[in-house]
């Protein structure tokens, strides 16, 4: 029970004054996304009411094997970040932004900036957004305030919870989102050509795209900076310890989900947003931004620093309404990288994409599955085309304890039977034959 | 001292017409520039852009403010002054020469007589309303 300091009596006298109920004031939240009430038995004692909990944590799966993905990743975390995050001098801080007292927070803010520029090769990032999502929707909103103009072109290929967060977040704003379909898996380049004018703030694109497909967008960079457009480039992290980066293909802004870099899937969150930019777009960088400095004895130190964009001293022409960030997940983050390094990053993704293709090899093997997108290279992930509704064969292995994946159909109307499989270093040999083996005697 | 040429808006911009040319040309008061203190940064519209006079062309920001830069009459900006935004003491040093800003091609040159004199400006600076 939370701690709600009006009475019931209060409440009802305020909706009374309001004309409304309850349920009104929540009407915007779908009733799918309410939770339920939780059915406890009253008085309980509790050591009864542990019992009983631990009970309900029962009935999930500890043991599922797990090859769901797209845009979430099971990646190991070793022992080390935990241990060096929950420090209390990190772990209890809230919002420890002045600088005589917290030169620590300051500083993993500041190294967290710099790795994920070093990451996705760019100039500046900020301290972290809320997630992959939200780091999309602050990335658009640059660009249309770079550019002065309202037309964002979004290719299909883009996360859907991405693109439909972004919808959320925007048909009250004075701009227009459209979609380019994707052409046999990747960004559809005539299709892009056409929608591109001198209107256009920006072309968002995803690499590897959310069928896994991967793509060198060099050429649309091209083809938007002819116009004037920007381009945003969502990214996979780990993937990018093999591939070409955002930033070596022109990237203006690049951003991403940053939960496989150390963070656990724990049923959707918190999780992490990056976003990244070029030194000519600095001062339009939403949020929060530590910079390195010296002190009046010529000492390095570490400050808030651009702050004059922000909604406490700008007000309502702020750069963005966002005011916060994400600066356990960001220090998590950095200590993931650090422990891993330059070649445990790049040796991380290489196992990722020699299991992947192991896992593709077995699979396709079987008669009656292939690749939706053969012509493509994959990094971890593939949509893998079935005899059957992808759903289906979902329940079917869900019963053996197997999550076998995302069905795409969830997203894209005419890939029914189209199973997207993500595979990370976690998995063995032997749970990736098991895996073939029951999802063969399942067809 | 404040050359007389010159018009003021109550937020601080100044204007200078160029009959030859036909065009304004618009900077910040010295006075503003003071209140700001160290200034950090200028940002400049694009050449062909159109202002509209009491809204913003620009964004001034120092280290502890940034504030919209308002047109004082509206038409379109024929030229930028890059130089300013890259030698930002200029516009201590020299706030109503080398500081120059932005030249507009007016609309309504009428526009102007609403801004104020010098001398109004010199006044309107020691009232309360100009401490902002």
């Amino acid at each position: 029970m939370p701690f709600i300091s009006n009475t019931d009596q209060q409440r009802q006298e305020m909706l009374a004054e309001l004309g409304l109920t309850m349920d009104d004031l929540f009407a915007d939240i779908p009733d799918f996304l309410r939770c339920p009430p939780l059915q406890l038995p009253d008085g309980l004692t509790e050591q009864d009411l542990r019992r009983h909990l631990a009970g309900l944590a029962e009935q999930n799966s500890a043991t599922m094997l797990s090859f769901l993905g797209g845009g979430f990743y099971d990646h190991f975390i070793p022992a080390a970040v935990p241990a060096l995050v929950s420090r209390s001098e990190f772990y209890t801080a809230y919002t420890p932004y002045q600088p005589e007292i917290s030169q620590g927070t300051l500083q993993a803010m500041y190294e967290y900036q710099s790795s994920i520029c070093r990451l996705t090769n760019m100039d500046v990032s900020n301290a972290s957004l809320y997630d992959g999502g939200s780091a999309i929707y602050e990335a658009t909103m640059l660009a249309v305030r770079a550019t002065g103009r309202k037309r964002v072109i979004i290719d299909e290929g883009v996360n859907p919870i991405y693109r439909k967060m972004l919808e959320s977040y925007t048909p009250n704003l004075d701009m227009q989102i459209v979609v380019s379909p994707s052409r046999v898996g990747l960004a559809d380049r005539s299709r892009i050509t056409e929608l591109l004018n001198d209107r256009t703030a920006a072309v968002v694109l995803q690499n590897p795209n959310f069928f896994g497909c991967l793509d060198d967008f060099a050429d649309l960079a091209e083809l938007a900076h002819n116009c004037g457009a920007l381009l945003i480039v969502s990214c996979y992290p780990i993937s990018l310890g093999l591939l070409k980066t955002p930033g070596q293909m022109g990237a203006d802004i690049v951003i991403g989900e940053g939960q496989s870099l150390g963070l656990p899937l724990s049923f959707g969150g918190p999780f992490l947003g990056f976003i990244a930019t070029r030194t000519k777009f600095m001062r339009r960088i939403p949020g929060r931004v530590a910079g390195r400095t010296v002190d009046s004895q010529g000492r390095t130190g570490f400050v808030l620093t651009l702050q004059a964009r922000e909604q406490h001293i700008r007000r309502d022409r702020a750069v963005s309404n966002i005011c916060t960030n994400q600066a356990l997940c960001a220090l998590t983050a950095l200590v993931y990288l650090s422990l891993l390094g330059k070649q445990g990053l790049r040796g991380l993704a290489q196992l990722c994409a020699d299991k992947a293709e192991y896992l593709r090899h077995r699979l396709t093997a079987i008669p009656g599955l292939k690749l939706r997108f053969a012509q493509q290279s994959f990094f971890n992930e593939f949509a893998l085309e079935l005899p059957l509704a992808a759903e289906c064969v979902v329940s079917r292995l869900l019963e053996r304890d197997i999550a076998a994946g995302l069905p795409l159909g969830r997203y894209y109307s005419d890939m029914e039977k189209c199973l997207l499989i993500a595979v990370t270093e976690k998995h063995t040999k032997e749970q990736m034959d098991s895996f073939a083996r029951t999802l063969e005697e399942s067809l | 001292m404040i050359p007389q040429d010159l018009k003021f808006s109550k937020s601080h911009e100044w204007a200078r017409f160029d009959k030859e040319a036909n065009t304004v040309t618009v900077g910040l008061s010295a006075f503003a520039v003071e209140q700001l203190g160290d200034i950090v940064f200028v940002e400049l519209p694009e050449v062909g852009q159109a202002v509209t006079a009491e809204s913003p062309f620009g964004v001034i920001e120092s280290v502890k403010a940034a504030v919209d830069l308002y047109a004082p009459i509206s038409g379109e900006v024929v030229e930028i002054n890059q130089t300013v935004a890259e030698q930002l003491d200029l516009l201590s040093s020299d706030p109503y020469g080398q500081a120059w800003m932005i030249k507009i091609t007016p609309r309504d040159l009428a526009q102007l007589d609403t801004l104020m004199s010098p001398a109004d400006y010199e006044t309107f600076i020691k009232s309360p309303e100009a401490q902002h």
